[in-house]
């Protein structure tokens, strides 16, 4: 695999797109491309074998032929005839991109009950600057810079702005769904969400990733979440894509003072998937709590890498990440928790487990933990193991069958994820699709599991 | 009288040790059966055996259950045809809740037997009744199994499940082991409203106190992989009296 001439590819695409780029985007975005672009360069490119991305294995996914669509496609059918969310009684708002582009589905408004604005992030650029200008790219730049953030920024035009005013709360949770189509092209795209809620604001949000046609698609997308003094948010993202996809997809979150993050990072199906979250609590007594399971079988490699910075006292960070992996399948999990001086009373609480059900499924789990402050309380654990026997037998031995009674263990084992999932339609929506995963009858649906039913 | 369990010469090793070296047992219809014999006997390989634990190895021998040949089967089938034991340490298993696994149960039972699942009323309404057999507390149906459980709770949920799966042949390993008095009545009490003339029960233990509760027709004496005496109750009182160094002294004498 030629690091190089992947690097030099970019380098030429980013020369030639530069223009396109700053023609059609508002100043607010653009700006930040160039030295996005050296911060890039300077760490060496697609990071192979670096410390945060060590066992990532990039290199193969960005060595594929891609269309980058510098500019939206005309699309000729509107995204609700393209997908229906599958999850019944899930009373949500749209929003929609295809290929990391924002489309309009009529009938949704930009302005919501409340002042909440959601619409394109090249619309926010144009109609609500101010708050462009004070967050774009504030929190995708925290130390170290992450290639792939600054990559995003470099190639980035467009995605989802959402701003809940101060003291408001969402009426409905906003649901981003993101879809990936090609035409004739294998797609390569670079979306940009920028969340800002206000103090004491409170949003609920979903968002799902699937894809809808056969290409192979290489997306690195970012997001960025700014939580005012006590803000609070609940983030729920699934990912349900086909093998031939690859996503790569930064959360930057900064927290104020008593703000409060609750993530739910669920990953059913996809090729390579990659998950950053990257989260700074910078305002005393704020919480961040997060959460993520993934059941990659087949070849399929699921990463999350988590890094908590407590830059403030008093703030509590949980975190609890599991997976069930099968056949060949290959999970990582980094979970670092930087307690900075002065951050005193920190609690920080890490753990992730994971079953094999397979000799060559593999595991890399690395908690990092990095503490210069004193009177700070931080746990971390993590297990590798197989299904108990015991247990399996002690069900057998109920009249329950062997294939039965591992499934009952598995779904328990994941239903500790889910169960954290507040908003009840799709909690109940996930267990079922989780089973149906674990039973292995998902596993030809290429397209996606919310929308799964059709097909099966 | 109806045979339902019958063990030939049964020889089994685990991890390259015989444990059992040639096991004969009869067990008929509406018997009670009391083994006992000291640690080490065998007495709960004989168990595992029975049920179908997969890291004991059969190297002899043969047993059958209702004239079906036993060995053949894995253990849910051994379920299903009617054999229950009763674990001398209960397994926790965090995420599964007791009912949703005993409505698993019953129905992999009924579909065994061509029955439709259970009405979703009417098994409620059978679990309630069978909660009453125990004095288990109903709050231990949502919780996840044996999960956090007292000892004592433990082996009341056994006996609480044998009732809800209602088996042929019951086995209750040292099912006396750790509870108190009132717990010992409570779980003879289930025990004992099991019996019928169709079902047998065995009850391996060391100590006579349960079988003052549970009462045995024949009393058996394990000892080094094999059955070395067997009587009726009156056994029971008199390994309680002398111990069980006074079956190794006579069989000594005998060799």
């Amino acid at each position: 695999m030629n690091k190089e001439k992947i690097n030099r590819d970019l380098a030429d695409l980013f020369r030639e797109a530069k223009e396109i780029l700053a023609r059609n985007t508002s100043p607010l975005i653009d700006r930040h491309r160039e030295e996005a672009y050296r911060h890039f360069t300077s760490q060496g490119g697609i990071p192979a074998n670096t410390e945060e991305y060590r066992h990532a294995n990039l290199l193969p996914l960005f060595d594929r032929d891609y269309h980058v669509a510098l500019n939206p496609r005309p699309l000729h059918v509107t995204p609700g005839d393209l997908f229906t969310c599958n999850v019944p009684a899930l009373d949500t708002r749209h929003r929609f991109t295809i290929n990391g582009w924002p489309v309009n589905n009529p009938g949704e408004p930009t302005e919501l009950p409340g002042g909440v604005i959601a619409c394109s992030l090249s619309d926010a650029a144009k109609y609500y600057p101010r708050l462009v200008e004070q967050h774009y790219n504030r929190h995708a730049t925290t130390p170290p810079r992450d290639p792939l953030v600054q990559l995003n920024t470099a190639f980035a035009r467009d995605g989802i702005f959402l701003h809940v005013p101060d003291g408001i709360t969402l009426d409905k949770p906003l649901q981003i769904v993101n879809l990936m189509l090609g035409n004739n092209n294998n797609i390569m795209s670079f979306q940009r969400d920028l969340i800002v809620i206000g103090k004491g604001a409170t949003a609920t949000i979903l968002a799902c990733d699937h894809t809808l046609s056969d290409h192979a698609f290489l997306a690195n997308n970012v997001t960025e979440i700014a939580l005012d003094e006590n803000a609070s948010i609940q983030y729920y993202q699934v990912q349900n894509q086909h093998s031939a996809a690859a996503r790569v997809h930064s959360t930057c979150i900064t927290q104020e003072r008593q703000s409060r993050l609750d993530a739910n990072i669920i990953t059913l199906h996809g090729g390579y998937t990659r998950d950053n979250l990257l989260v700074t609590l910078r305002g005393e007594e704020s919480q961040c709590n997060l959460h993520g399971i993934y059941l990659p079988d087949k070849q399929q490699q699921v990463d999350n890498h988590t890094i908590v910075d407590h830059a403030a006292p008093r703030c509590q960070s949980n975190e609890l990440f599991k997976g069930i992996l099968d056949d060949h399948a290959t999970a990582n999990f980094t979970g670092r928790v930087i307690v900075r001086p002065g951050a005193k009373k920190t609690s920080a609480y890490q753990a992730n487990h994971n079953l094999l059900l397979t000799n060559t499924a593999r595991v890399n789990t690395r908690p990092q933990l990095v503490i210069d402050a004193d009177d700070v309380k931080c746990t971390h654990g993590a297990t590798v193991g197989q299904l108990d026997d015991d247990a399996t037998f002690y069900l057998r031995s109920r009249g329950i069958p062997k294939e039965e009674a591992r499934l009952m263990m598995m779904a328990a084992f994941a239903r500790e994820i889910t169960g954290k999932v507040h908003l009840a339609p799709l909690r109940e929506q996930l267990d079922d699709l989780l089973e149906k995963r674990l039973r292995g009858e998902l596993s030809k649906c290429h397209d996606n599991l919310l929308h799964c039913k059709r097909s099966t | 009288m109806n045979e339902l369990l019958k063990i030939r010469d049964l020889h089994a090793v685990v991890d390259g040790k015989e444990i059992l070296k040639g096991i004969n047992l009869d067990v008929h219809a509406g018997e009670i059966h009391a083994i006992m014999g000291p640690n080490g006997a065998g007495k709960s390989t004989l168990s595992a055996v029975l049920t179908g634990r997969e890291n004991f190895t059969v190297t002899r021998g043969e047993v059958t259950f209702k004239g079906k040949n036993l060995l053949e089967m894995p253990p849910e089938d051994r379920a299903r045809e009617g054999i229950f034991l009763s674990f001398q340490y209960p397994v926790e298993i965090p995420g599964v809740s007791t009912v949703n696994f005993l409505k698993t149960a019953v129905n992999e039972h009924r579909k065994y037997r061509g029955q439709p699942p259970y009405p979703p009323g009417e098994f409620l309404k059978m679990i309630r009744e069978k909660m009453e057999w125990v004095d288990i507390d109903s709050k231990l149906l949502n919780r996840s199994l044996n999960e956090g459980f007292s000892g004592g709770e433990k082996k009341k949920n056994e006996i609480f499940q044998m009732a809800v799966l209602e088996p042929t042949l019951a086995i209750l390993d040292e099912t006396d082991s750790g509870l108190d008095i009132d717990a010992l009545r409570v779980v003879a009490n289930g025990v004992n409203r099991l019996k019928a003339p169709g079902n047998a029960i065995i009850v391996i233990t060391h100590y006579q106190r349960l079988l003052e509760h549970v009462v045995p027709d024949v009393v058996h004496v394990l000892h080094d992989g094999r059955v070395v005496k067997t009587a009726g109750k009156e056994l029971a009182l008199e390994l309680e009296k002398q111990g069980y160094d006074h079956v190794k002294r006579l069989l000594a004498g005998e060799n």
